[in-house]
């Protein structure tokens, strides 16, 4: 078990080297110069080179590289070129949207997806099971702008043109001190969100369980004189946690860029809307800072999908 | 005499099964009638007199400058801009679908090769390239495109390579899982007793075997590329307007919420996207019924068993 922990933890190490060795290239080959666009249009040759020298452009690729991994372990991302602000500053505001959004979807998609797939595996080909395989198949057939866009037609706009608030435009309220108003407002998002994934953990349940219910023990259990409900949650269900755990770690890295998309459609002031605004100023720190931080997250979260995969699967123990 | 028995090859056999499956049927004829549209896209263009980047201020835009609603003249209206809606859209079906087509193939190709290498080889290889399959699952996609795009500017082979980049793992790993076993048959030890080497045995013993696994994941990866085509597009970061694509469209229409009072903006290029999607789900899961008589046999009892994932170490 230990060398499995050490190994996940070198991978995961090496995803966040490789990811800022790749940013940080990408960067350093771009065309255009970061030292003008700080000095600002106007700026003479010798502005220009003190805002290289100050900024450290000047020096080599390798000894940027490191002096920026070291800054940035000790909680230094740089400053922005548009307001010279902290790029951690600007990251650790809009971090709030961004969390209550992937892990409010997270919860919601876990609640919607697994409770289908059980009912379906439970009678397969009855009405249940195809209204669950229908959810299954538009659910991963929608892409969520276009949903999120519907959404906010027919629960905002609709009910709006009729003279009632159903749910708000969008935006972001703090979970303090009104908790309500915080969900209502991201009671869309959610489920834009968590429409995909729920469809494709309602699918993976179905076929796990499906499988697992044919397994021998599961018909010793029902020999034995168990209750039905007893057999597929007790003895059923229990076997499936492992390969959604896998599920989950590869859906990670995926969550970001959803709610990326997300946040823009609903306007909220999140990471992955600083992202996309930061592309479009070419603000380079701040890109970089989104970028290794959301690597960062991602890694932090694979690992505990690994170690909550050790608690479920005693297999993996020995 | 009504009872004459006819010899049917493999491949009759599984058209006439695909026939029979309705939805899968109605599928297709939408992604054919899709493929049509986008190749006479200037047809329709030329019909309806429209260009697909023409601006009709007068006739399609209203006095207070609001797009035009459908009607005889726009069957699905006009944009911000006044142009017709019904051409941008067809024009816009020749980006999704040949990025979708294109990428898939290609994700497919680069999938079947790595993971019949994997497969094959096992070992250090296979340790190698199943990290290799990891490393690239646990990146951030739109991150890194938006860190591209941010260089490079938003152009079609940059989303087309980001898009083949991040989607050939499933298939490498499905692939992978198959030649596992294929390399243990007997044919394969045959193959070797007669003295073929390792790219023979590959490419003339095992890869013809993994045909169906082949046909239905590029098809499933069909869908999956379109909707990354169209986010990317509407997050600004994949095709440059004014060129149609749905995404693109889509972001047009979201752009200061345009769509609230023209919702066929939104209808028709989502509907589009959405149906498009959905008919190569279907087909996906026609054809794997069809080439895979055996799971459709067994339907009730197993289906849709997904790989497993990762090497557990």
């Amino acid at each position: 078990m230990i060398r499995f922990i050490a190994s996940r933890i070198g991978f995961a190490a090496l995803v966040l080297v490789m990811l800022s060795g790749f940013v940080f290239t990408l960067f350093f080959v771009a065309p255009g110069d970061p030292a003008r666009i700080v000095a600002g249009e106007r700026a003479t040759e010798a502005q220009v080179a003190q805002v290289r020298e100050n900024l450290g452009l000047d020096r080599p690729i390798i000894e940027q590289y490191f002096s920026f991994v070291g800054r940035s372990l000790s909680g230094d991302l740089g400053y922005s070129y548009r307001n010279q602000q902290p790029v951690l500053e600007l990251i650790k505001n809009r971090m709030p949207a961004t969390i209550s959004l992937c892990v409010g979807a997270v919860v919601l998609w876990l609640l919607m997806g697994i409770p289908i797939g059980i009912m379906s595996a439970r009678r397969p080909g009855s009405l249940v099971d195809r209204l669950g395989q229908g959810f299954v198949l538009i659910g991963v057939s929608f892409p969520s702008f276009v949903l999120g866009m519907a959404a906010l037609y027919f629960l905002y706009f609709v009910p709006r043109q009729a003279g009632f608030t159903l749910f708000p435009p969008g935006g972001f309220r703090p979970f303090l001190p009104n908790p309500g108003l915080w969900a209502w407002h991201l009671m869309l998002p959610w489920f834009t969100l968590a429409l995909t994934s729920a469809a494709i953990y309602a699918r993976l349940t179905r076929g796990q369980l499906l499988e697992v219910l044919g397994e021998d023990y599961i018909r010793t259990a029902r020999a034995k004189g168990l209750s039905e409900r007893k057999v597929v949650y007790k003895h059923g269900v229990r076997s499936i946690f492992s390969p959604l755990t896998t599920q989950l770690g590869a859906d990670i890295a995926a969550l970001l860029g959803g709610a990326l998309v997300t946040e823009q459609v609903f306007g909220l002031q999140g990471i992955g809307s600083l992202a996309v605004q930061s592309v479009q100023t070419q603000d380079r720190p701040v890109i970089i800072g989104v970028v290794m931080l959301a690597g960062f997250f991602i890694v932090i979260a694979n690992l505990i999908v690994d170690f909550l995969y050790i608690l479920l699967d005693p297999r993996i123990r020995t | 005499m009504s009872s004459e028995i006819k010899q049917r090859g493999s491949l009759e056999l599984t058209l006439r099964r695909l026939l029979a499956d309705r939805a899968g049927l109605v599928a297709m004829l939408f992604i054919i009638a899709l493929v049509a549209a986008a190749i006479g896209a200037d047809g329709i263009a030329a019909l309806t007199g429209h260009g697909p980047t023409a601006q009709f201020l007068d006739v399609g835009l209203t006095p207070t400058g609001l797009p035009v609603p459908p009607s005889g003249e726009f069957l699905f209206g006009t944009d911000q801009l006044g142009r017709d809606v019904l051409v941008r859209l067809a024009h816009g079906a020749r980006i999704s679908l040949s990025i979708g087509v294109v990428a898939s193939l290609l994700a497919a190709m680069i999938g079947v090769t790595i993971g019949l290498v994997a497969g094959y080889f096992g070992g250090w290889v296979d340790v190698v390239l199943g990290r290799l399959m990891d490393l690239v699952m646990s990146i951030p996609v739109l991150l890194c495109m938006l860190s591209l795009v941010a260089v490079f500017g938003p152009s079609l082979p940059l989303s087309l390579s980001v898009i083949v980049f991040f989607s050939w793992t499933t298939m490498g790993r499905v692939i992978r899982g198959q030649v596992l076993s294929l390399k243990e048959r007997e044919f394969v030890l045959a193959s070797r007793s007669m003295g073929a080497g390792h790219l023979s045995i590959m490419f003339t013993d095992i890869l013809p075997n993994l045909g169906a696994p082949i046909i239905i994941y590029t098809t499933m990866m069909v869908p999956t590329s379109i909707i990354f085509e169209a986010t990317l597009s509407f997050l600004g970061l994949g095709i440059v307007p004014p060129a149609p694509s749905w995404g693109g469209m889509l972001a047009e229409a979201a752009n200061n919420s345009i769509y609230m009072f023209a919702w066929w903006l939104v209808l028709f290029p989502g509907l589009a996207l959405l149906f498009t999607t959905l008919s190569f789900n279907i087909l996906g899961d026609a054809l794997r019924d069809a080439l895979d008589p055996a799971s459709m046999r067994n339907k009730l009892q197993k289906k849709k068993k997904k790989p497993s994932v990762g090497t557990a170490s």
